[in-house]
């Protein structure tokens, strides 16, 4: 894969949970190649309601300064704030971290301004710009009090979307994170079958490529932790970036440069369909 | 030494013998004690055997009494003092007898009380120490006193770094305690660890430096990876128990499994369920056929039921099954025969994992469910017809865990889960715990989970119910009342209504009548976790009543220093106590000064307490470790997060 030069996003919904249809998703802006490379960065634009998955020291108008961000919710994505620059710790300590420190569920890591209703971000397992190194401490995992967390709610409360806000506070309900975790995942799959209804309990999203004549969609739920899904999308992706990768590629075989092939079937022609928002979907990765 | 088939015979002379005609029954046996019968005896009594070791040593002339001995003035100063040697009437053989049939480490801490024999007694023939909290103690101490340990129990952080409320890196590293033992204890067989910082390098260390090392249990340690397993698996020649439960580790695939050399057959207990790689089923299936010894099995969910039929053929022998994946499609041959697979199962009584499990496959339990004492689906995630259909089959229930899930957003959902309670209360009479998890705790949107009837509906049916951790979004103060009435036995009762700060959703008061209910009537209440709206009133009730409170998990609540005050004043057996987001300032903190010193430990986070009242804290009680985590943004006058730890230590060693 060659090395991301812009951002790629990934749409969400302003207010997806386990219930409400994930194909309630706001469409993805363009985007470029998948980024490979470990310093990555999840940063929540509640504007927007996009995933952008950005560089570090990359830099958005809209964009605060100080915290990385974790994502938050164990099923659902809800409204979140923005606060992260490019240059944040988060992602890549959820990266480098154990696989099972994985934020995408939340384990505790996300802030509240208790009684506002607001969330807030804090890296799960870095400190970013969040707190200066203090040789008499440890590092906190990215939790800053709740007396802390006040001074920073009232700047990003303007982007707070009120309604589906959820309160959330570090180490509450008091989980062991391996349990909210486990649970997180089985819970949705089990409504799944439960329900026989492909579309609630999962958490799908779009994901655009630049220059990719289709769109994917991939269920967050099936994977872990950061690695998971970006290995996940770099394979669902690759078939479009053989032809710029600098290198020649041995072991490839029956992949050529210059042709878009199906890979799972071997055919150069893949069954698309239009979606409301007018993006080409690739059929079959939502399940009937 | 004349032996008696357990009735007081004299032979250590008239003093004795007319010292021994005044006691009880129970003391009379214990004269002729040399003899295997009575020995027996004496090991069917349990604890009162301590009273009675104790009041023959008060009340024989022979014994060495700490009350009239000028060189024991008190039991704390025994240890200095010159040696007794009066010779005890009880042979030393006999002492040590007595003293090897004594396991619980309350009772024999009380034994090393008592004079310097006994002290010495008691420290050759420990073979199990306990330590609560890493920095109490220093490994050389227990090194010391204790020569002949085969087995030790390891606690590190505190409880509330579970929830990501303590830094990382903190400490309680098993390092510096191994390396320790590997010169004090060479022959070490046993190390159970819970929280403590544990890597590949320490598990490397384990397996190489204890050639009988037999037992390995870490319950929600961090810091290794499956590489550490690997250790263990391939060095640890008479391996016994590998448990992992709950641990922050970096599983990097499953390849740790096939470490067990092909003649390893020792194994009893191997515990995996929290890993989510895959292992090599071939190895896995190799292992259990050769372990004959094998009787607790819990795998992980990558584990299919087709494989798990395939286990259960080779280990019908096990008691404790923790399955994987419990779901599929449904295909009647791998029905049939895993039903019979559990049908060969005559041991089983411990039941858990059951990953994603659905209605389809669950009735093949129900062969082997009348046996069942514990069943954990917490991760099962059942709808509530599939929980009430699977306690039905399950009247032998002791201790159940689960996890309610919601159906339909459509539905009214607080009271479907209570429905699965109300069954389990119908069905589970002789249920002595249970526990309730929120199988989805952070979306609030939605209003399921259990209520307080469910709660109500268990204790109407389960009397015997001692133990309860109850996660639920409302609660009123009448229904925690009948609860107790209902249940006056509980030693543990944990309630965490999740809104933190809720009242009452009936009346809209604090819940403080419902804890004092709780406090009045649950005499034996030795562990609390209160939520809720609650002012001091709580505590003051909690102070005046809950005399054998041992361990207090508090957060939200509170409104002054009173409140703590009232605790720490009146839980004379208060070991405990953990307190988060509480107006609790530094007049509450210094209040307990005479009692820190006899607690394991204090957590304070987010309260009001100022550097300044630490300082003070320190300063008045020097031989106490008082820790302050600051966080970075935060006042400099703030002390964000204080943990004191009783110990012996002068400082926590940063490992």
């Amino acid at each position: 894969m060659s090395v991301p030069l812009e951002h790629d996003y990934i749409g969400l919904s302003e207010a997806s949970s386990m219930e409400r249809s994930s194909d309630k998703i706001s469409s993805s802006s363009s985007s470029s190649t998948l980024s490979t490379e470990e310093e990555k960065n999840n940063v929540l634009n509640l504007k927007e309601t996009e995933l952008r998955l950005g560089l570090p020291g990359s830099e958005s108008p809209e964009r605060k300064a100080g915290f990385g961000v974790s994502l938050y919710g164990t099923d659902s994505i809800g409204p979140l704030k923005n606060f992260g620059s490019g240059a944040k710790r988060g992602f890549s300590d959820a990266i480098n971290g154990s696989s099972d420190k994985w934020v995408f569920s939340a384990n505790g890591g996300s802030e509240v301004d208790l009684g506002k209703g607001t969330v807030l971000f804090s890296p799960r397992g870095g400190n970013g710009g969040l707190e200066k190194n203090n040789t008499q401490q440890c590092n906190l995992p990215g939790v800053p009090p709740s007396k802390h967390v006040e001074k920073q709610t009232s700047p990003a409360n303007e982007h707070a979307s009120a309604p589906a806000a959820k309160a959330q506070v570090v180490g509450w309900p008091p989980i062991r994170s391996f349990r909210k975790n486990t649970m997180a995942t089985n819970v949705s799959k089990n409504s799944d079958t439960v329900e026989g209804n492909s579309g609630s309990g999962c958490l799908y999203v779009k994901v655009s490529m630049d220059g990719a004549p289709y769109l994917r969609k991939v269920d967050l739920k099936n994977y872990y932790n950061y690695a998971e899904l970006s290995s996940a999308l770099e394979k669902m992706f690759s078939c479009f970036t053989l032809g710029q990768c600098t290198s020649g590629l041995p072991g490839r075989e029956g992949l050529t440069e210059s042709r878009l092939m199906d890979l799972l079937h071997g055919s150069e022609y893949v069954q698309t369909y239009e979606d409301k928002d007018g993006d080409w979907m690739l059929v079959g990765d939502v399940p009937w | 030494m004349a032996m008696g088939k357990g009735y007081a015979r004299a032979y250590y002379g008239t003093e004795h013998a007319t010292a021994v005609q005044r006691k009880s029954s129970a003391h009379l046996l214990i004269s002729g004690v040399s003899n295997a019968y009575t020995l027996e005896v004496l090991r069917v009594f349990g604890n009162p055997i301590l009273q009675v070791l104790k009041g023959l040593s008060f009340e024989s002339a022979m014994v060495p009494d700490p009350k009239r001995c000028n060189s024991c003035k008190d039991s704390a100063s025994s240890r200095d003092s010159p040696e007794w040697t009066r010779p005890s009437p009880f042979p030393d053989e006999v002492l040590d007898r007595v003293l090897s049939l004594m396991e619980s480490h309350k009772d024999r801490s009380s034994v090393s009380l008592v004079c310097k024999d006994w002290y010495n007694a008691e420290r050759w023939s420990r073979s199990h120490v306990f330590i609560g909290n890493c920095y109490s103690v220093s490994p050389e101490i227990v090194a010391r006193r204790f020569p002949n340990i085969r087995s030790v129990t390891l606690k590190g952080k505190p409880r509330f770094s579970d929830f990501n409320l303590v830094p990382q890196n903190w400490g309680a590293d098993i390092c510096s305690w191994l390396a320790v033992f590997a010169a004090a204890y060479p022959f070490l067989e046993e190390l159970r660890l819970k929280r403590m910082a544990v890597s590949d390098e320490s598990l490397e260390f384990i397996a190489t430096s204890f050639p009988c090392f037999k037992s390995l249990s870490l319950l929600s340690c961090d810091g290794f990876s499956t590489d550490g397993l690997k250790s263990m698996a391939s060095h640890c020649k008479n391996l016994t128990e590998l448990d992992l439960q709950e641990n922050v580790m970096d599983d990097l695939g499953g390849g740790w499994l096939s470490c067990f050399p092909e003649n390893f057959v020792t194994l009893e207990v191997l515990n995996f369920a929290s890993l989510n790689s895959d292992v090599s089923f071939d190895a896995l299936e190799a292992l259990v056929t050769r372990c004959k010894s094998l009787r607790v099995l819990k795998v992980n969910k990558t584990i299919t039921l087709e494989q798990l039929q395939r286990l259960l053929v080779r280990a019908p022998q096990l008691v404790e099954l923790g399955t994987g994946s419990f779901q599929q499609d449904l295909m009647p041959r791998v029905y049939a025969e895993l039903e019979s697979a559990f049908n060969n199962c005559k041991n089983l009584h411990t039941l858990s994992g059951l990953w994603e499990a659905n209605f389809l496959y669950l009735p093949v339990l129900y062969v082997a469910s009348a046996g069942l004492t514990f069943l954990n689906l917490s991760y099962a995630c059942l709808r509530s017809n599939e929980l009430a259909n699977l306690v039905a089959h399950c009247p032998s229930l002791r201790r159940l865990w689960f996890a309610v899930i919601i159906v339909s957003k459509t539905e009214v959902l607080d009271t479907v889960e209570d429905k699965g309670l109300e069954a389990v209360g119908s069905s589970c009479p002789l249920l002595e715990e249970l526990r309730v998890f929120p199988a989805d705790p952070f979306d609030q949107d939605i209003v399921h989970g259990v209520t307080e009837s469910g709660f109500v509906a268990v204790s109407r049916g389960c009397r015997r119910l001692h133990y309860v951790l109850y996660f639920c979004r409302q609660m009123s103060n009448a229904a925690v009342a009948t609860i107790v009435q209902n249940c006056p036995d509980f030693t543990h009762f944990r309630l965490c209504i999740m809104n933190p700060g809720q009242p009452d959703y009936l009346t809209n008061e604090p819940m403080d009548e419902a804890f004092g209910a709780v406090v009045k009537t649950c005499t034996k209440l030795q562990r609390l976790a209160v939520s809720g709206l609650l002012t001091d009133l709580t505590f003051e009730y909690i102070g005046k009543y809950a005399k054998n409170l041992e361990t207090l998990s508090v957060a939200f609540a509170g409104s002054s220093d009173l409140g703590m005050q009232c605790v720490l004043g009146g839980c004379t057996k208060l070991r405990k106590l953990e307190i988060r987001d509480c107006p609790f300032g530094n007049a509450a903190l210094l209040s307990g000064l005479e009692k820190y010193e006899s607690m394991r430990s204090l957590w304070m986070s987010a309260c009001n307490v100022t550097m300044n009242g630490c300082r003070l804290l320190a300063k008045e009680m020097p031989r106490l470790n008082v820790e302050v985590m600051k966080d970075d943004e935060s006042d400099d006058s703030q002390a964000d997060k204080i943990l004191k730890i009783a110990s012996l230590e002068t400082a926590r060693k940063q490992m």
